[in-house]
């Protein structure tokens, strides 16, 4: 009946060593929830094509691996961390190698009052409170085969939060470095964040890698952001080209609160990033910002969904594209104006350059609107390098290659302009160059 | 001799355009180029420039003795060709400096010129900027974005002004300008006009041939110089229009 038993028989064994593993830990409150999340997972069917969430996305890659927990005795070498953003970026720092915690390499000294900046595992053992009244709240797993799956082997991942009033002048930057060494391994960062009323907080997610293995990140970050409160997320996304990357993010939104998102992505082998936002209250500012850029075999599919389920919200939604060689991407917007959401102003664009024949881009907005006095709007486009910009470029005596890379680059600048911290924009530069380069030395 | 024009035949999908233009062009001239709407101006222009939607059907074009219709337009900026455009092109997410900084730096390369540093370049940008008086803050803006139709045409010759080119093709760089403006513009194109320089001056009308004196006048009808004289012409042609030329070829040729 289930033509992915075997990915999933892999996933039980999986789950009995990781149980045998935890000793004590296993009779405790969190692992109960582990386990409902593992017998959802058990019960649920990966999605297939017939599913409207999953028309363009196939995963069948996915599902013919299999994957194994990672071992917990990983060395770094100085020149697998990404020196160059950590040399740039004045941020509370906190490393996770394979999925786990990394102090040695970490940085939370002298944490500015009113913060607490904690790693899920130490919250995990010591039965913590707060973490058992969030967790899961927000990105339900009753539906999710990927939430139940992640939610099964959670172990750890950053668990921030902010007191009311208070303003963190410090970004925290969170790294998710994989280390696989040709080991399928598969990790499941969760993060929990919850900023507190009036409280402003910037957060940076970045998934990196030290070498091209095939391995399975599978992961969540749920934001709650309370009344008034500020928040500003950034996530540098750029696994190794066979990683498999499913992310979700679930931000809850209340009265007044403003929630911007930056995704800066150079994929994976197959990347999946759903991010919803939910005004909770009046008043509530969303801004989803986003670029990809893919080659050879890629897929990255995004998806989000901004529910307007009160009325004097704005939402303003801009994701880009760049695709090269085979690639595929796919970006679904969806937009729901509730019944009351009146005065509701919500904007989406998505934008797409096709630099080979070959690549392709499915993209759907999909706007629901049950209000009648509402402000909505959506646009998508596909295409090539505008010829004339490309023409007026060389007419001044700029080469072919130059002037296709200072169009891409300039395609790309309003999203990358929009992130406020400094050395995370340069590092977002530093990457598209870098993939605009390697563009140069291939052709 | 600058350039040399023999016999030039373009068509654009399909259609011809120019049908045997012969032009010649020595160092220190300004040739105006008029004629009525949908006679093959523009074309000629982003021909010269070398525009590939056009295609080539007959005559040559010599520039400096290199046959020009075998190079790239990148490789034209580069040997001394600018082609002032009639809509400059808006480039979001490109500054003008940007945009300069690497035009420069590409012709630089090469002529096997050095690189110029930021200090030289800005240096540069400063003293060129005042021959349009172009308002400092437009060039970090991206370019022509959001410009008015005025600021767009000084940009052009902004442009001309920091790569100075050898042979210029201003087309209609004077229309949707209002007077202060031309004199603008037409100041800044006189003080860039030397003995080692060229312009060809494409436009409708005889207001900004009143700035800049042509050496010649040329009428382009149906893609063919129907007639060529001195600055006089183009006060006739404002005068008495075109169908007295159209009559008189009419006349020639049948």
């Amino acid at each position: 009946m289930d033509k992915y038993k075997n990915i999933k028989e892999s996933f039980l064994n999986n789950f009995k060593d990781f149980e045998n593993s935890l000793n004590g830990e296993s009779k405790s409150d969190f692992h109960k929830i582990r386990k409902q999340a593992f017998n959802n997972f058990y019960e649920l069917d990966f999605p297939d094509r017939k599913n409207e969430e999953w028309r363009y996305t196939n995963i069948s890659p996915l599902l013919q691996q299999s994957f194994s927990i990672p071992n917990n005795n990983i060395k770094l070498d100085a020149t697998d961390l990404p020196n160059h953003i950590l040399k740039g970026i004045d941020a509370y720092v906190m490393i996770f190698v394979n999925g786990k915690f990394s102090a040695e390499h970490s940085h939370l000294e002298n944490i500015q009052k009113g913060i607490k900046i904690r790693c899920l595992a130490d919250c995990i053992k010591n039965n913590d409170k707060d973490l058992l009244q969030h967790f899961g709240k927000y990105a339900d797993c009753k539906n999710n085969i990927f939430t139940s799956l992640s939610t099964a082997f959670t172990t750890d991942g950053a668990f921030i939060t902010v007191d009311d009033n208070c303003v963190i002048e410090k970004p925290i930057y969170l790294l998710f470095l994989t280390k696989a060494g040709n080991v399928n391994i598969q990790t499941q960062p969760r993060n929990l964040i919850v900023a507190g009323k009036n409280s402003q907080l910037k957060v940076i997610e970045h998934f990196s890698s030290t070498d091209n293995s095939t391995y399975f990140t599978n992961t969540i970050t749920e934001i709650v952001a309370q009344e008034n409160a500020v928040i500003d997320h950034v996530k540098l996304q750029e696994e190794s080209i066979n990683a498999f990357h499913i992310a979700r993010m679930e931000v809850d939104q209340e009265r007044s609160s403003n929630f911007t998102s930056h995704l800066i992505s150079t994929g994976g082998k197959l990347s999946r990033n759903d991010l919803t936002s939910k005004f909770n209250g009046e008043g509530g500012e969303a801004m989803l910002n986003g670029l990809f850029l893919i080659e050879k075999d890629q897929l990255f599919d995004v998806h989000s969904f901004i529910d307007h389920a009160k009325p004097n919200c704005n939402s303003h939604e801009h994701y880009k594209g760049i695709l090269d060689d085979d690639s595929h991407g796919v970006f679904n917007g969806k937009i729901m104006v509730r019944k009351d959401a009146q005065k509701t102003n919500a904007f989406q664009e998505n934008n797409n350059i096709l630099l080979s024949t070959n690549s392709l881009i499915n993209t759907k907005p999909q706007l629901e609107i049950f209000a009648d006095d509402v402000k909505c709007s959506h646009g998508a486009t596909i295409g090539q390098l505008d010829n004339d910009a490309k023409f007026y470029l060389k007419s001044r005596g700029i080469g072919e290659e130059a002037s296709k890379e200072i169009l891409l680059h300039a395609f790309a600048s309003d999203v990358v302009n929009h992130i406020k911290i400094d050395a995370v924009k340069n590092y977002a530069e530093e990457i598209i160059t870098e993939r605009i380069n390697e563009r140069k030395k291939e052709s | 001799m600058l350039l040399e024009i023999k016999n030039l035949h373009a068509k654009v999908e399909g259609k011809e355009i120019l049908k045997g233009i012969n032009l010649n062009i020595n160092e220190g001239e300004v040739h105006a180029i008029m004629g009525p709407n949908g006679s093959g101006k523009s074309t000629l222009a982003q021909v010269l420039a070398g525009r590939e939607d056009y295609e080539i059907t007959e005559g040559e074009v010599i520039y400096n003795g290199k046959n020009l219709l075998e190079l790239s337009p990148e490789d034209r900026a580069r040997e001394g060709i600018f082609l002032a455009f009639q809509y400059p092109v808006e480039i979001p997410g490109v500054s003008n400096t940007n945009l300069l900084k690497t035009a420069m730096n590409e012709i630089r390369k090469y002529r096997g010129q050095e690189a110029l540093d930021a200090m030289e370049f800005l240096t540069l940008l400063k003293e060129k900027m005042k021959i349009v008086e172009l308002d400092q803050s437009l060039i970090n803006r991206s370019v022509n974005e959001g410009f008015s139709g005025g600021e767009k045409k000084k940009n052009e010759i902004f442009q001309m002004a920091v790569l100075e080119p050898q042979l210029s093709i201003l087309d209609e760089t004077d229309s949707g300008l209002d007077i202060d403006a031309l004199r603008i513009v037409a100041n800044g194109i006189t003080k860039l006009k030397s003995d080692k320089n060229a312009i060809i001056v494409v436009t409708h009308y005889q207001r900004l041939l009143n700035y800049i004196i042509p050496d010649f006048v040329h009428v382009l009808y149906k893609g063919q110089i129907i007639k060529s004289g001195g600055k006089d012409l183009a006060l006739e042609l404002e005068d008495k229009g075109y169908d007295w030329l159209k009559v008189d070829k009419f006349q020639v040729t049948g």
